[in-house]
């Protein structure tokens, strides 16, 4: 082979390299908008809720009420027959079964949802007036278009009369879409038009918070000690290495010492976002330690040196000058630290999490959910509603943790001070 | 200093605060299988208003039991749901914690559909045929050897000559524990068995032993995937409690068993001949300490949830016969609890 062969071949080399490089790239760029792709075309229709307009007479005698009712007396009254009458007159039926069907078009609770009309309305006391009911989880999906309707009768969920019933209320322009704020305000339910994330996103929010207060300040403690104050010797060698590689240990072996420790010999209650948040903590401490010794590390020595040449202390050095400047890194290291913990599933798995809470927690110590938690709840339920339930919260899930990415790297760009 | 300080004196009361508080709420945990029945009465039980909505966690029918018989107190679920009664020697373990006085509920019944693709032809299989299906070892002129069958018309000549693949639950499920009784146990042949038993060993379980070659596909505790999966593949079958084929009628159908093809009729009276009981058990010495503990038991085995025009049938329970159900009904409101010994 001569020179300039040879210098082909390395050229040759260098091209196939560069294709390797663009092939992987768009590979994994291909992936993650398949991915994105799937969940978005699943979740985005969760966002909407179908509802049907029912006309309603709120009368007083009816309800046995008195005509100018307060709030108090508006909650204790029955709803239930004013609204099985009003959801009737939109279909004429002949005999209990139709009927029944009529009434499988809304959700369990349009008596309640009827109730809470009027408590935000308390004008329309003895007047008709239109409300927007939210129709059952079946009618919901096939209006989404999720749910076929072109196949025999026996294998659809919905039955050939609530079909006409629908159609005829498409005609009446009765069946609209509205945002669909249970999403986010309501906790679990069995029917998947009422379900909602609002208790598990407070369960997750405690959960973090209590991580975030327990591991950042002891993170930031031990690894000042470990970097500045700490000999450097055989032990704090030792220390170093078991740090590594507990930020390696897969954290289902955290929800195992959870469970055996804070569940088994402290008696903390179970599925509370407070034994999440101590064994996400655990989880989360070396691997905020590591990111802040090594902001810490970054800071040049000639800073300790100048702080120390004009007298200050060695504390002083270090809490006046190296700390300050280590801050962008540190919170950048904790912030995905906490996006981590965030969607951490396993050890919450042991640590009884994976429950169905209705009632959103008001404290760390009621039983709540936590959003991973509620994607692998949801993703096993049979009712369809579920699958775009599913993958709206993961949705959510996701945009929480680019948030939290995002300020971390912006925290970094914008504060740390290049040293040259 | 003086923040950790703080912080610690906070975690310290939290701690304590949660220890000495009083639940107020009844906790559950136990089967998947029973866990959707359980949750649709926990939330209409706690739109009622009077009390707080039961936390109920899936725990799995094993796992449950473990939970409930660690012991009398606040810190341990009042309730645990099972898909099957509770054994000996988890009674044993109950009773060695103290939980001696324990009340049996069935919920209803349960069948388990064989099912596949709804653009697959129709089937129809004998239990036999289904062990032999998915057996480890199978008894062939007299002898056991490894599951040389490969296709279907390989097991009877009388059944397609499609390849067997059927989508198999964990070994931790409930599903497959009543799949392994109802028709591993069940279908296994007399040969089998006598061959079993003539080496020294248990037919039972030898019998439930899967094979691991390929033609049987742990699927996960997620029945959803399967169902999913059997839609895409129509030669591929799997099993399941009776509400997932409810809820999908679009997508899969079963097969018949014995000539018998899954239906509420045929699960309650057990013609159905894979149909199982649902049970849930409750501590009665969390009576009246745990608030509403009575009134749940008394929602649950209600007409309206229980009965054969109850809330649940809609979601896929097959409700009780109603001798049956009176005697459940008793049982639930005198708290009458069962011998453990």
């Amino acid at each position: 082979m001569n020179k300039d062969q040879l210098l082909k071949k390395r050229y040759r080399a260098e091209k196939r390299f560069k294709f390797y490089g663009l092939v992987s790239i768009t590979l994994a760029i291909l992936f993650v908008i398949f991915l994105v792709n799937v969940i978005f075309s699943k979740g985005r229709t969760a966002f909407q809720r179908t509802t049907i307009a029912v006309e309603v007479n709120f009368n007083t005698e009816e309800l046995e009420l008195s005509s100018n009712a307060s709030i108090e007396e508006i909650q204790d009254a029955d709803f239930y027959d004013l609204s099985i009458n009003s959801l009737l007159k939109l279909y004429k039926t002949e005999g209990a079964k139709q009927e029944k069907e009529l009434l499988r078009v809304f959700s369990p609770d349009h008596d309640i949802e009827i109730k809470n009309f009027l408590i935000k309305n308390l004008d329309n006391l003895n007047k008709n007036v239109i409300v927007n009911l939210t129709t059952s989880d079946d009618i919901d999906q096939l209006h989404k278009g999720n749910y076929p309707r072109h196949l025999p009768e026996e294998r659809r969920r919905i039955s050939d009369f609530q079909l006409l019933i629908y159609d005829q209320l498409v005609k009446e322009n009765k069946v609209n879409k509205v945002f669909n704020t249970f999403f986010f305000t309501n906790g679990d339910s069995r029917n998947p038009e009422l379900a909602g994330i609002g208790g598990s996103l407070f369960g997750s929010f405690f959960t973090i918070i209590i991580t975030l207060i327990l591991s950042f300040p002891i993170a930031i403690f031990a690894s000042i000690y470990l970097e500045e104050f700490a000999p450097k010797n055989r032990i704090t060698d030792f220390i170093e290495i078991n740090i590594n590689n507990l930020a390696a240990v897969p954290s289902i072996v955290f929800g195992l010492l959870g469970l055996g420790i804070l569940l088994g010999t402290f008696d903390l209650p179970r599925s509370t976002p407070l034994v999440a948040g101590i064994t996400l903590s655990l989880m989360t401490l070396p691997r905020i330690i590591i990111p802040c010794r090594a902001s810490l590390k970054a800071v040049p020595p000639s800073i300790r040196e100048g702080a120390l040449a004009v007298g200050a202390s060695k504390v002083q050095s270090v809490m006046h000058h190296v700390v300050p400047l280590s801050i962008p890194g540190t919170l950048s290291g904790t912030i995905i630290g906490l996006a981590q913990a965030l969607g951490e599933t396993a050890p919450l798995i042991l640590i009884g999490m994976v429950a169905f809470v209705v009632d959103i927690p008001a404290t760390p110590i009621d039983p709540s959910a936590s959003l991973p938690v509620q994607v692998y709840l949801w993703s096993e339920q049979a009712e369809r509603g579920f699958v775009e339930k599913t993958s709206a919260t993961i949705m959510v899930l996701l945009s929480f943790l680019i948030v939290m990415n995002f300020i971390a790297v912006y925290l970094r760009q914008k504060f740390e001070k290049k040293w040259s | 200093m003086k923040k950790l300080n703080i912080l610690l004196s906070v975690l310290v009361l939290l701690v304590f605060a949660s220890s000495v508080q009083a639940r107020d709420q009844i906790k559950i945990v136990g089967s998947s299988t029973v866990y959707p029945y359980a949750t649709v009465v926990a939330e209409t039980f706690g739109k009622g208003g009077k009390f707080k909505t039961p936390v109920i966690e899936s725990t799995g029918t094993g796992g449950g039991m473990k939970l409930f018989c660690a012991g009398v107190g606040t810190q341990h679920p009042d309730i645990t749901n099972a898909s099957r009664a509770i054994k000996s020697k988890e009674k044993a373990l109950c009773e060695k914690n103290g939980v001696t006085e324990i009340i049996e509920i069935v919920v209803g019944n349960d069948g388990i559909t064989f099912a596949h693709s709804v653009n697959a032809p129709e089937a129809d299989f004998t239990k036999e045929q289904l062990w032999r299906a998915l057996a480890a070892k199978v008894d062939i002129d007299g002898k056991l050897v490894a599951n040389p069958y490969k296709k279907w018309s390989d097991i009877d000549s009388s059944l397609p000559s499609k390849k067997i693949e059927i989508m198999i639950a964990p070994p931790t499920s409930g599903t497959r524990d009543a799949w392994n009784s109802l028709v591993m146990g069940k279908g296994c042949s007399k040969a089998a068995k006598s061959l079993y038993e003539a080496d020294g060993k248990k037919a039972k379980k030898e019998c439930a032993k899967m094979r691991e070659d390929g033609y049987a596909v742990e699927a996960g505790e997620n029945d959803t995937l399967i169902v999913q999966k059997l839609a895409s593949n129509p030669d591929a079958f799997g099993f399941f409690g009776y509400s997932y084929l409810v809820a999908n009628k679009d997508k899969i159908k079963a097969s018949a068993i014995n000539g018998v093809e899954p239906s509420l009729e045929g699960i309650q009276d057990y013609s159905y001949p894979i149909a199982r009981p649902l049970f849930f058990y409750v501590k009665k010495a969390h009576i009246g300490v745990v608030p509403g503990i009575k009134e749940f038991i008394k929602a649950f085995t209600s007409k309206k949830a229980m009965g054969s025009n109850g809330y649940l049938t809609d979601i896929g329970l097959v409700p009780l016969a109603k001798d049956k159900y009176k005697i459940v009904r008793t049982a639930a409101t005198e708290l009458q609890v069962i011998n453990i010994k």
